[in-house]
């Protein structure tokens, strides 16, 4: 089984670390060119918005992914994926507040309480605040696994507000936010099914607190 | 016709667009004697229009660039991405295209679009379009008063109400096979809207045959209602008692009215209609109540509460 040492898991993540730029480096590129279509505002708006949502998906994926491939250094690059759904998210929401509102705080303070989908897609950011604050060693560390654990399950309630954002933004075509809103159902459900997985097996007097069905912190006590 | 060119072909898409300007001026010069004569046999998409009018309820605004216009369009029957119809509406067939005018009137009748483009002479319009979504565009169409050929079909007494209909051929509109609104796509006016001299039939922008993706042959255009009333590659055309229902009235009744005039004071559960973005400026500007043509229309709607009726 493919279980890179410390140099290769160095150089995997340099590589992960330019990929996920890349959707970034795409609208530079496409601004500097002035190929960002009619609505350029628009655009990148849009454009940041896919991306956090893509980046949510796939933070969620890895678990799923290390449970299917065996692979346990998969964890190890979950918190780069999820702090740059954050960090995408942050331009997101810039790219709203200066490009598209231009800082007019009362128009975006009536967004927000008037435009449900602003409503829920705020809430989805202010959750994930707390999430990006601590993921580093030095916060685990202080909130301790178990908490930290708790703490990073809200992920699962942003995800549902951030497809109800997109759903509630389509003006009529919800194809395409009915794609994302499947693919969350099937990682959430996942989730589901290993609770009840490990319910099972504790009535069953297998108790195995550290079985793959268990996230761990990247970095914990234990 | 003066040039031979496939029809789906956008001219500015082959043709930069300072070039595509001096080719206007070309074909102004030296085809302006033969097109005064006679209209092109069949006007395609991109063709010259003769326009003999310059009207004088035109805005004195910039008008937005044509590639703008022609390449951010809503028009769900070729898809629901903006780029979507410039992308597909190519399969349009334009030709031959007839709209039949029916209803209660006292001739029914059904146009050959090659009449139609006879049947007054061709005004150039620069309105303000005001997109339901927060978006504007400043759009120099060409076309005739509605009212031109309602007149033609003579409107009988209880006839209150206009209602339009967009061609619906799965064959030639890949988005009409999905369901995203209930098609045909139809649009409605009251008959003193419907009559008001700004309410145009277009059948062209920038001095040319319109673009397939801007509604060819023949739409609709309200300049102070959201720019979905528009509706576009008309089919049908009758006169009715009673308010018809039309496509997003019936997909939304909450969100979108029948009325749908411009009003900063009404917001969509989406969008804010207190400001809009002009395409091409960056920063938002205000929206103006009937979407600033208030001195023309807002004797339409005397006493009528417009929160009610959005
Ligand atoms: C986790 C948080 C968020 C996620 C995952 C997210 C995701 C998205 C997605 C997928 C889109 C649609 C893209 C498309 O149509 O192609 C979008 C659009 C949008 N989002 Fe968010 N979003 C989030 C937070 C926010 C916040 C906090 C705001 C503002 C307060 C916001 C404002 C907008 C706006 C205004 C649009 C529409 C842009 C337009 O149509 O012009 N989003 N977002």
């Amino acid at each position: 089984m493919f279980n890179p040492n410390p140099r290769q898991l160095a150089g995997i993540k340099a590589i992960l670390f330019a990929a996920c730029l890349l959707p970034l480096l795409r609208l530079g590129w496409g601004a500097w060119n002035d190929e960002l279509g009619a609505n350029p505002i628009e655009f990148v708006t849009r454009s940041l918005g896919t991306w956090t949502l893509n980046f949510l998906l796939v933070t969620l994926t890895v678990t799923p992914l290390r449970k299917a491939s065996g692979w346990l250094w998969l964890t190890r690059i979950r918190r780069m994926l999820g702090l740059f759904a954050f960090f995408y998210v942050v331009l997101h929401l810039s790219s709203y507040l200066w490009l598209d509102q231009f800082f007019d705080w009362t128009a975006i303070g009536k967004d927000i309480l008037k435009r449900p989908f602003i409503t829920v897609g705020m809430a989805a950011f202010m959750l994930l605040v707390p999430l990006a604050a601590t993921s580093n060693n030095a916060m685990i560390r202080r909130l301790g696994g178990r908490r930290w654990q708790a703490l990073h399950r809200s992920i699962y309630v942003i995800g549902i507000f951030a497809v109800t954002h997109y759903w509630w933004l389509v003006k009529k075509d919800v194809a395409l936010p009915g794609v994302y809103a499947a693919t969350l159902g099937v990682l959430l459900a996942l989730r589901v099914l290993w609770r009840y997985q490990e319910k099972q097996k504790l009535r069953a007097g297998a108790v195995q607190r550290n079985a793959p069905g268990t996230v761990i912190p990247i970095t914990s006590k234990r | 016709m003066l040039i031979n060119r496939p029809s789906d072909i956008v001219p500015s898409e082959i043709t930069p667009q300072d070039f595509y300007a001096r080719r206007r001026e070309f074909i102004k010069a030296v085809g302006g004697l033969a097109l005064a004569t006679a209209l092109p046999q069949s006007a395609l998409a991109g063709d010259p229009l003769r326009v003999t009018v310059k009207s004088p309820y035109s805005t004195s605004e910039t008008p937005t660039p044509l590639k703008n216009v022609i390449a951010y369009n809503n028009f769900y029957e070729f898809g629901t991405d903006k780029e979507d119809p410039a992308r597909n509406a190519h399969t349009l067939k334009t030709r031959p295209w007839t709209v039949s005018i029916e209803g209660l009137v006292k001739r029914p009748k059904t146009l050959a679009i090659d009449d139609i483009l006879r049947l007054a002479p061709l005004e150039e319009r620069i309105y303000r379009m005001r997109c339901v979504e927060g978006w504007s565009m400043v759009i120099p169409w060409v076309g005739f008063p509605l009212a031109t050929l309602l007149k033609q079909v003579e409107p009988l007494g209880n006839a209150k109400y206009v209602e339009l209909t967009s061609a619906a051929d799965p064959a030639t509109m890949p988005g009409i096979r999905r369901d995203v609104l209930d098609w045909p796509y139809t649009e409605g006016l009251r008959l003193d809207e419907a009559m008001h001299p700004l309410t145009l039939m277009a059948v062209g922008l920038y001095g040319e045959v319109l673009p397939n993706q801007n509604g060819a042959p023949l739409r609709l255009v309200v300049p102070w209602k959201y720019g979905f009333k528009g509706a576009k590659s008309l089919v049908r055309i009758r006169l009715v008692e009673q308010e018809p229902k039309t496509a997003w009235v019936r997909a939304a009744p909450r969100e979108y009215g029948f009325y749908s005039n411009v009003n900063p004071e009404v917001d969509h559960p989406r969008w804010s209609q207190g400001s809009e973005r002009r395409i091409g400026e960056f920063l938002k500007r205000k929206t103006m109540m009937f979407n600033g043509y208030g001195d023309q229309v807002g004797q339409l709607y005397a006493g009528m509460d417009l929160k009610k009726f959005y």
